[in-house]
């Protein structure tokens, strides 16, 4: 009688993969998949579905006397809204570079944190700031206005 | 009947008379360390101590081989980890509300001020310490075969060490803290600087999501404090705990500290001032080094010039712990941690300066947020942690300055490192930079082109050339490690000591306006 390598002659010969080794991998193999998708669920865990921000639209009474040129700031926003003779435009004042509020001057506005400059209509004039201050969307008429810092117009857009 | 009950009694009360020394003698099995076997089971009988092997090579107990700057680093972290557990009694983590508690610690708990100066003070000491710690390492060529591992559990723990100083200067929430915050999680968020240039931060905002993880939310408030808080007294101290570990255990496995080829003649004279060695002879059995791969201790290295670990190693470590918190006690003493106002997100803290070892990435940063903050600090971790495959010499190895070119070539590299940083800065700081002459350069530009990026390409070329004029990586990396080292020093100064409201350039704080 001839055999072949491998074929099985009585159950004491040795198996082509011993069961031991076959349970164990594949134990280890379902261990290793539980972990992979347990991780993904921990993985998604630290950002939350619904972000825990403020609002970012708010309405705004701006001030019948506020002169042309001067910025209007809402308590506790970081929004400069002005008038002018075409309208009513607002520009963030969260410096682009690193987050710092800026502050107005003569020329526009400065960051005490690096010292990024901007013109009066937000272009970047000096320092690290990588764009300019953007515009925000304003809405509404007549001394009430609705400011949204999360979208952006075009510079020069006034309402 | 009778006297075997009064036995039981007598029994018992002997027990109870000789039960602190028996309680004493189960603890500690191996009786004093008083001969050679008794300080062996001292160490391996001991979970702590065993990290250590139970002999110490005389070589390793110089003082000039490592000046036990590691010993220094976990010293002040034990003290930080002791110091932050009391604080957390007090501290509260939620805006506003924190402040208040840190106040409280401050003003009102007993000893409360002076526990809070020592853990602010410890972990200034760990930042220094872990530093200087490296470039010894470094230095000394001791990275090397068998210790790439070893150096890479190091660079680990450098970033966890700077990740825990970070986060712990959150917790005040005062003026200082939440701007430095602001600035540090924009720079997590600077990635778009580049994805803005390219127009696809829509499709692709890394530099978003990896801001709104560290913060929890858009802007800097509870959720983000909540989770600097985590990582403050939980997950970093794990990592760093758990590294260190390994960290220990692995010099242990890698045949003690890196020695030079000829230490036996270097510690020769030393070997009569200790302690006899082996006293009672043991035989020596090579049966270790059947197992055990490579060139362990005993394997090939002549007479073994160690002694005992207790008491040699361990009253040096003692002495190392003492002298640690005896600096941060003094420190505390008679400086105070420092508490601005409130935290206030309307108005910025003008300057708002991060911790000091920070502050020289704060300089690079305003000239580009995404270089300054991300890409040359990336560029210098990767490469730290390339060195040992990198330099693959065996020249050298263990001695101060080891390698071609040796003290003389650090000489010189410090001096190119300083001039280069100082020149630069200097031209930037009296002429302004690209935007300044051409205001409608594309930010591209100016990413790839600011003043922290030609000193990286100066030192870069400075490394190449010496390391072709030597022939040799381990010369190369002695120019760049220096260089960076240099330039590091400069921004730190620059940042810290000249920049003053708006960034702006001040010889001294006192010409601050309004100061
Ligand atoms: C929390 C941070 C760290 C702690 C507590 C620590 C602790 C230690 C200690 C106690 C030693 C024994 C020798 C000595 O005292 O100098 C040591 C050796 C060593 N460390 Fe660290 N270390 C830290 C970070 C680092 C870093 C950042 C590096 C480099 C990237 C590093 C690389 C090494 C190497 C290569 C050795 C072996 C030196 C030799 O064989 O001579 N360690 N460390
Ligand atoms: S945050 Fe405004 S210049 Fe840096």
């Amino acid at each position: 009688m001839t055999t072949t390598p491998g074929e099985k002659q009585s159950r004491f010969d040795p198996e082509p993969m011993p069961r031991r080794d076959f349970l164990g991998l594949a134990a280890l193999g379902t261990m290793i998949a539980a972990f992979v998708v347990s991780l993904f669920g921990m993985l998604k865990l630290p950002k939350a579905a619904v972000s825990a921000s403020p609002s970012k639209k708010y309405k705004v009474l701006l001030p019948d006397a506020l002169p042309e040129g001067e910025a209007f700031i809402p308590p506790g926003r970081n929004v400069a809204i002005y008038r002018d003779g075409e309208g009513v435009y607002a520009l963030s004042t969260v410096c682009t570079h690193l987050g710092c509020i800026v502050k107005a001057n003569a020329k526009g506005f400065e960051c005490p944190c690096h010292g990024s400059g901007f013109a009066k209509d937000g272009v970047v004039t000096k320092g690290p700031a990588p764009t300019a201050l953007p515009w925000l969307k304003v809405t509404g008429g007549a001394g009430v206005y609705t400011i949204d810092e999360d979208s952006h117009v075009k510079a020069g857009t006034k309402v | 009947m009778d006297e075997a009950k009064r036995s039981a009694l007598n029994e018992f009360w002997i027990n109870l008379k000789t039960a602190p020394g028996q309680i004493y003698r189960a603890m500690f099995r191996g009786g004093a360390p008083v001969s050679d076997r008794t300080r062996s089971s001292f160490v391996f009988g001991n979970v702590f101590l065993h990290l250590h092997s139970v002999r110490t090579h005389l070589w390793s107990l110089k003082w000039s081989t490592t000046m036990g700057l590691g010993l220094i680093t976990t010293a002040a972290f034990l003290i930080t980890l002791v110091t932050g557990i009391l604080l957390m009694f007090y501290y509260k983590p939620y805006p506003d509300v924190a402040y208040q508690s840190i106040k409280d610690i401050h003003f009102i708990v007993p000893t409360g001020r002076f526990m809070r100066n020592i853990h602010r003070w410890a972990a200034n000491v760990m930042v220094v310490a872990v530093i200087l710690h490296m470039a010894r390492a470094f230095y000394t060529a001791s990275y090397r075969k068998p210790r790439e591992f070893n150096w890479f559990i190091g660079w680990g723990l450098l970033v966890t060490t700077l990740a825990l100083s970070f986060t712990g200067y959150l917790l005040p929430w005062d003026q200082l803290a939440y701007w430095a915050i602001t600035i540090g999680a924009n720079i997590a968020q600077s990635p778009r600087e580049i994805t803005d240039a390219m127009g696809i931060t829509e499709y692709f905002d890394i530099g978003g999501l990896q801001r709104e993880i560290l913060l929890g939310s858009e802007i800097v408030g509870e959720e983000s404090l909540i989770r600097f808080y985590l990582l403050h007294v939980m997950i970093l101290p794990l990592i760093l705990a758990m590294l260190m570990a390994v960290h220990f255990w692995r010099i242990r496995k890698d045949g003690g500290l890196a020695k030079p080829k000829n230490v036996d003649e270097l510690v020769a004279a030393d070997q009569k001032e200790h302690y006899p060695v082996f006293t009672e002879a043991p035989q020596k059995t090579y049966q270790l080094a059947a197992v055990v791969k490579g060139k362990t201790p005993a394997v090939g290295s002549g007479p073994e010039n160690t002694v005992p670990s207790m008491p040699h190693l361990f009253y040096a470590e003692l002495g190392v712990l003492m002298f640690t918190v005896l600096i941060c006690f003094i420190l505390a003493f008679v400086s105070d941690a420092p508490l601005k106002e409130l935290a206030n997100p309307l108005v910025p803290e003008n300057p708002a300066k991060a911790p000091w070892y920070f502050l020289g990435l704060q300089e690079i940063v305003s000239f580009s947020a995404f270089m300054g903050g991300i890409g040359i600090p990336m560029l210098c971790w990767i490469g730290l942690g390339l060195i040992p495959f990198l330099d693959k010499e065996t020249e050298g190895t263990g001695e101060w300055f080891g390698g071609p070119g040796g003290a003389k070539l650090v000489g010189w590299s410090a001096l190119y490192g300083f001039a280069t940083s100082i020149a630069v800065e200097a031209f930037a700081i009296r002429f302004g930079w690209l935007r300044e002459w051409f205001p409608d350069i594309p930010q591209l530009v100016i990413t790839f082109v600011n003043p922290g990026t030609v000193i990286t390409v100066l030192y870069a070329a400075f490394s190449i050339w010496v390391l072709r004029r030597f022939n040799s990586t381990r010369a190369g990396a002695l120019a760049l490690f220096t260089c960076f080292l240099a330039g590091f020093i400069v921004l730190t100064v620059i940042g810290t000591h000249f920049r003053g409201p708006n960034w702006d350039f001040f010889w001294s704080p006192s010409h601050w306006p309004g100061h």
